[in-house]
C-alpha cells in the first residue's frame, strides 16, 4: 500500500500517488517531456543529465522554470 | 563597412542591434518584429512554467529557435544579488550550458533604477562561475569602470528608465563611458523612437539593446524594420564622422566666387 506524497512545485502543492520517483518520472507525470525548462529542488539545480538518478521525495519542494517573453 | 562586426565575449554579429522578447501580441508578432529587426541577439525572462495545463501550447523557444538566434537571458525582476544569481544559474541549466547572460538587478520598482552596489557582488561571483556577464547598469562612469574591471563583457547603461522611452538623457555620461571603458558599451532602456537609437550609435555607443520601443509602437514590425535602419545609420554616421559644430560661422556649400554681376 503506497502512501501518497506532497510536493511543492512553482508554490502550489502537488500529490503523486508514489513514496518516492525519479526527476525522469515526474517530469513524465507533468507532461514537461521535450519542453525545455529547468528544474531547482530544495534550492539545488538538477543537471537534465542526472534526471534517472536524481529522487524527488515527500516534502520536496520545487521551482520549474522556462525562457518567456522579456526585455 | 563589411567587417564592421559588434564583438561580444569574443563572438561575432552583423547586427548591432538586440531586441527583448516581451510585450508582443503574441509569439508571431513576435517573430516578425525580430526577423525586421535584423537582430541576433535576443533577451528573454526566466519564469515559473505552466504546469499540468495546455500540453500542446507553444512556447517562446518554438518560434526563435536557440540555433537561430544568441540568447541573452535576464534577471528582469531580481532585487538582489543572490535571486540574479540563482535566475542564471536556472538559465544556463535550460540553455544547455549557454554562459552568455544580461546581468540586471534592480533598486526600485517604481523607477526600475538599477542598485549598483548589488549588480557589482552578483557580477563578481557569475564571472568567477564562468558567465560572460553583459551588465545593465546607470550611467555613471565610475561603476561602469569597476563592471569593466571585474570581467564584465560589455556594459550597458540606461539611456533613460526602463519602459520609460525618454531617450538620450544624458549624452555627455554616455560619452564619457565610451571613452573609457575597451568593452563594448550597449544602450540598453530609454530609447523611444528611432531618432534616439541613432544617437546613441552617434554618440559611438557598439550597439542598442530595445524592447518596448518596438513592442509598444503601434505597428511593431514597421518600427523594428525602422530602428535597424537607425542603428545602422547612427553606426555609419560616427564611423563616418560628423562635421564640426561652428557656433557662429556659417559656411556655404557652393562657391562663392562667379556669381553673376
Amino acid at each position: 500500500m503506497y502512501s501518497n506524497m506532497k510536493i511543492t512545485i512553482n508554490g502550489n502543492i502537488k500529490e503523486f500517488k508514489h513514496e518516492s520517483m525519479t526527476a525522469d518520472e515526474l517530469v513524465d507525470e507533468l507532461k514537461l517531456t521535450g519542453k525545455r525548462f529547468a528544474i531547482e529542488r530544495n534550492g539545488e539545480i538538477m543537471p537534465k543529465s542526472l534526471f534517472k538518478q536524481f529522487t524527488i521525495n515527500d516534502g520536496d519542494s520545487l521551482e520549474i522554470v522556462g525562457a518567456v517573453g522579456g526585455g | 563597412m563589411n567587417k564592421d562586426e559588434l564583438i561580444i565575449a569574443g563572438k561575432p554579429f552583423k547586427s548591432r542591434l538586440l531586441v527583448g522578447t516581451g510585450k508582443y501580441r503574441d509569439f508571431k508578432e513576435t517573430r516578425s518584429a525580430i526577423d525586421q529587426s535584423g537582430s541576433q541577439i535576443v533577451t528573454v525572462a526566466i519564469r515559473r512554467t505552466n504546469i499540468g495545463q495546455n500540453e500542446n501550447e507553444q512556447s517562446l523557444i518554438d518560434f526563435l529557435p536557440t540555433n537561430e538566434f544568441t540568447y541573452l537571458p535576464n534577471t528582469a525582476g531580481c532585487y538582489s544579488a543572490d535571486d540574479a544569481i540563482r535566475t542564471l544559474h536556472l538559465a544556463r541549466e535550460l540553455l544547455d550550458g549557454h554562459n552568455l547572460v544580461k546581468l540586471e538587478v534592480l533598486g526600485d520598482p517604481k523607477t526600475l533604477y538599477p542598485n549598483v552596489v548589488e549588480t557589482l557582488k552578483a557580477a563578481t561571483v557569475l564571472i568567477k562561475d564562468g558567465f560572460d556577464v553583459m551588465v545593465y547598469t546607470s550611467d555613471d562612469p565610475i561603476i561602469a569602470k569597476q563592471l569593466e574591471d571585474i570581467g564584465c563583457c560589455a556594459i550597458m547603461p540606461l539611456a533613460s528608465l526602463i519602459g520609460s522611452g525618454m531617450g538620450i538623457l544624458n549624452p555627455w555620461n554616455l560619452e564619457i563611458l565610451i571613452d573609457t571603458l575597451s568593452v563594448p558599451v550597449i544602450v540598453d532602456a530609454g530609447v523611444g523612437t528611432a531618432s534616439d537609437a541613432a544617437i546613441a550609435m552617434e554618440l559611438g555607443c557598439d550597439g542598442v539593446l530595445m524592447n518596448t520601443a518596438i513592442a509598444t509602437a503601434k505597428d511593431p514590425i514597421m518600427m523594428a524594420s525602422a530602428m535597424k535602419k537607425a542603428v545602422e545609420a547612427g553606426r555609419e554616421a560616427f564611423l563616418a564622422g560628423r562635421m564640426a559644430k561652428k557656433l557662429y560661422s556659417g559656411s556655404p556649400s557652393s562657391p562663392v566666387s562667379g556669381l553673376i554681376k
